[in-house]
């Protein structure tokens, strides 16, 4: 056994290694934990989309598909089935981005510890983004398949479903992290669940077309990030949808990623590098 | 500004040069000189708010020196920030473990922040839980441990990468007496293992326990430096006779004992008169026909130290 080695064998290549990416060190704090509850979360990113899927199929669904003849030219089903991909990785997104980083700084502190090892505050933030990537995709996967075995995936551009899951997730990372890391308390958390979470779960096109919205109200959406989500993950999912209004969507999600990252890296950097 | 002198035959793994560390207006640390030589064990002595943290933080590449020159292991950590850690072991003056895992796990997670291969990081965690007295807990919740094993497991986490340089911010700060002496006792041993020990602390009995040399703190400045015993030597007379009076207040009895005693101090529960001969302090005491209430002879410390440079207690 390795363990049984001699002292000076096992010493000598056991120094701290660097320049080998450290983000990919502080990545595994996150697995670590994830490994203790991983079993709740898969069973759950089963049960979400069959419960949503046998909700809005047979009740909802029943119900348009007879008084409309369908949505947008297909069954009520496969109108809103990719959209409960996108809202999931704003769920996941968000609630991987709020109170578990909040926590790091202020109650488990969890982010001092890291940066008192080799690990500096950017390796942090790329870590947590990398794993919210991760979350959202094993997710995505286990979701795009359900759809396609409810048959509900229209066309093969479905197979980039969990990508446009991850992107989706990333746009509500990014900036939710750089915000919480400016934070003292969870005091706004609940609020930006009433007035943000929320009305955007109702209100981004996810269960009926945003032109049934009045007009201005259709403006308004177009400013919201989870409407870029769903509709990108629609167009993947129907086949539907002009190349230039899924560039769009995709540059939307983009740039809130990046910018939320910009301010992501200057604020972890700021709180830690006092 | 005080210097510490400097051993040659040692180098020195972290020196500080016109230090200073402000947050906005206010100057944390102002302007401190200090020398850290390899295998030694150094104190960092003061009141809370003394800049000892704050000190800390720079000497660990944790927090950039608003000013001056600091070199830790002989690198800048302005330039070298993660390379010097990754030879620094710290242990934060608030624990902060992971309460939901295991200690085993504390260990690991820790490990793997350095990048050391699991199996190496398993078998030093074996080894440091059975040094920090902890290896039948090893399967436990960190977060059903007591303080003072906290403190412990925090220690052994601290040198899960064999560090070259140890630092404790308030070791063992909020833990009670028989955990504090456990603590001490591995700090001593890692101590005459060789490893070299910086230690903040607002504890003269922990300051003198265990440091070789020390620099006292207060208001972000050093105020003296040397060996305990030195720094007693030189500050203070071999005994201290402490005197109460009861409740009438100990203003009054100041006059009639000055003659007695090289120095006398006023406490508010007491008063102390540096003397070298305390017993025979006490005799002429009462043969001036005094009474205080309780009379106790004690040799100096570096509390008498911080009193005499600063005119305030340490613990208050």
């Amino acid at each position: 056994m390795a363990l049984d080695a001699g002292l000076d064998t096992a010493r000598g290549s056991s120094q701290p290694r660097l320049g080998w990416a450290p983000w990919r060190r502080a990545l595994w704090y996150h697995a670590y934990f994830w490994r203790r509850t991983w079993r709740a979360s898969i069973v759950s990113s089963f049960l979400y989309p069959l419960l949503y899927l046998a909700s809005m199929g047979l009740g909802v669904g029943k119900l348009v598909n007879a008084h409309a003849g369908g949505v947008q030219g297909v069954s009520y089903v496969d109108f809103v089935a990719p959209a409960f991909l996108a809202m999931t990785a704003m769920q996941i997104a968000s609630n991987e981005s709020m109170w578990p980083i909040l926590a790091s700084f202020k109650w488990t502190r969890s982010y001092w510890t890291a940066v008192a090892t080799p690990i500096r505050p950017r390796d942090l933030v790329a870590a947590k983004l990398a794993w919210v990537a991760i979350h959202v995709a094993m997710v995505g996967v286990i979701y795009t398949a359900i759809l396609a075995a409810f048959q509900t995936l229209l066309s093969p551009w479905a197979v980039l479903l969990p990508l446009a899951g991850v992107l989706t997730g990333l746009a509500f990372a990014a900036p939710l992290a750089a915000y919480v890391a400016t934070q003292e308390n969870e005091r706004s958390f609940p609020i930006f669940y009433r007035f943000a979470i929320i009305p955007m779960f109702l209100f981004s096109g996810s269960f009926y077309p945003i032109s049934q919205l009045p007009k201005w109200l259709e403006v308004v959406v177009q400013f919201v990030p989870l409407y870029h989500g769903v509709a990108l993950c629609r167009t993947l999912s129907l086949g539907q949808g002009s190349l230039a209004a899924t560039l769009y969507h995709v540059a939307f999600l983009v740039s809130l990623t990046v910018v939320g990252t910009v301010l992501c890296l200057r604020n972890f950097r700021r709180r830690l590098e006092v | 500004m005080a210097t510490v002198p400097e051993s040659p035959s040692r180098p020195a793994l972290v020196s500080a040069r016109g230090l200073i560390k402000r947050f906005g207006g206010f100057t944390a640390v102002d302007d401190i000189d200090f020398e850290i030589l390899s295998g030694e064990s150094f104190g960092f002595l003061g009141p809370n708010g003394a800049g000892k943290t704050s000190t800390m933080k720079m000497v660990s590449c944790v927090s950039p020196p608003t000013e001056g020159e600091l070199t830790v292991l002989g690198k800048d950590p302005r330039t070298h920030g993660p390379e010097i850690r990754a030879r620094l072991g710290l242990v934060p003056q608030e624990d902060s473990l992971e309460l939901e895992l295991s200690l085993m796990d504390n260990l690991v997670m820790y490990g793997r922040y350095f990048d050391l291969p699991r199996a190496e990081i398993r078998r030093r965690a074996q080894n440091l839980l059975e040094f920090t007295q902890l290896s039948e807990r090893a399967n436990d919740k960190a977060d059903n441990l007591s303080g003072g094993m906290k403190r412990r497991l925090t220690i052994a986490r601290s040198l899960i990468s064999e560090p070259d340089l140890l630092i404790l911010d308030e070791p063992t700060t909020g833990l009670d007496p028989q955990a504090r002496h456990l603590v001490w006792d591995r700090l001593y041993r890692l101590k005459s293992e060789g490893v070299t020990l910086i230690i903040t602390t607002h504890y003269m009995d922990e300051a003198e326990q265990l440091c070789d040399r020390l620099v006292v703190m207060d208001r972000g400045k050093i105020v003296a430096h040397g060996a305990p015993r030195e720094l007693i030597g030189q500050y203070s007379t071999r005994e201290v006779l402490e005197l109460r009076f009861g409740l009438g207040g100990h203003g009054p009895h100041v006059g009639s004992v000055s003659d007695l005693a090289d120095r006398v101090e006023e406490l508010p529960d007491r008063l102390l008169l540096y003397v070298d001969d305390g017993d025979e302090a006490l005799a002429a005491v009462h043969a001036r026909g005094l009474t205080p209430e309780s009379a106790l002879v004690r040799r100096s410390t570096l509390e008498d130290v911080f009193l005499r440079l600063t005119g305030r207690t340490l613990v208050d």
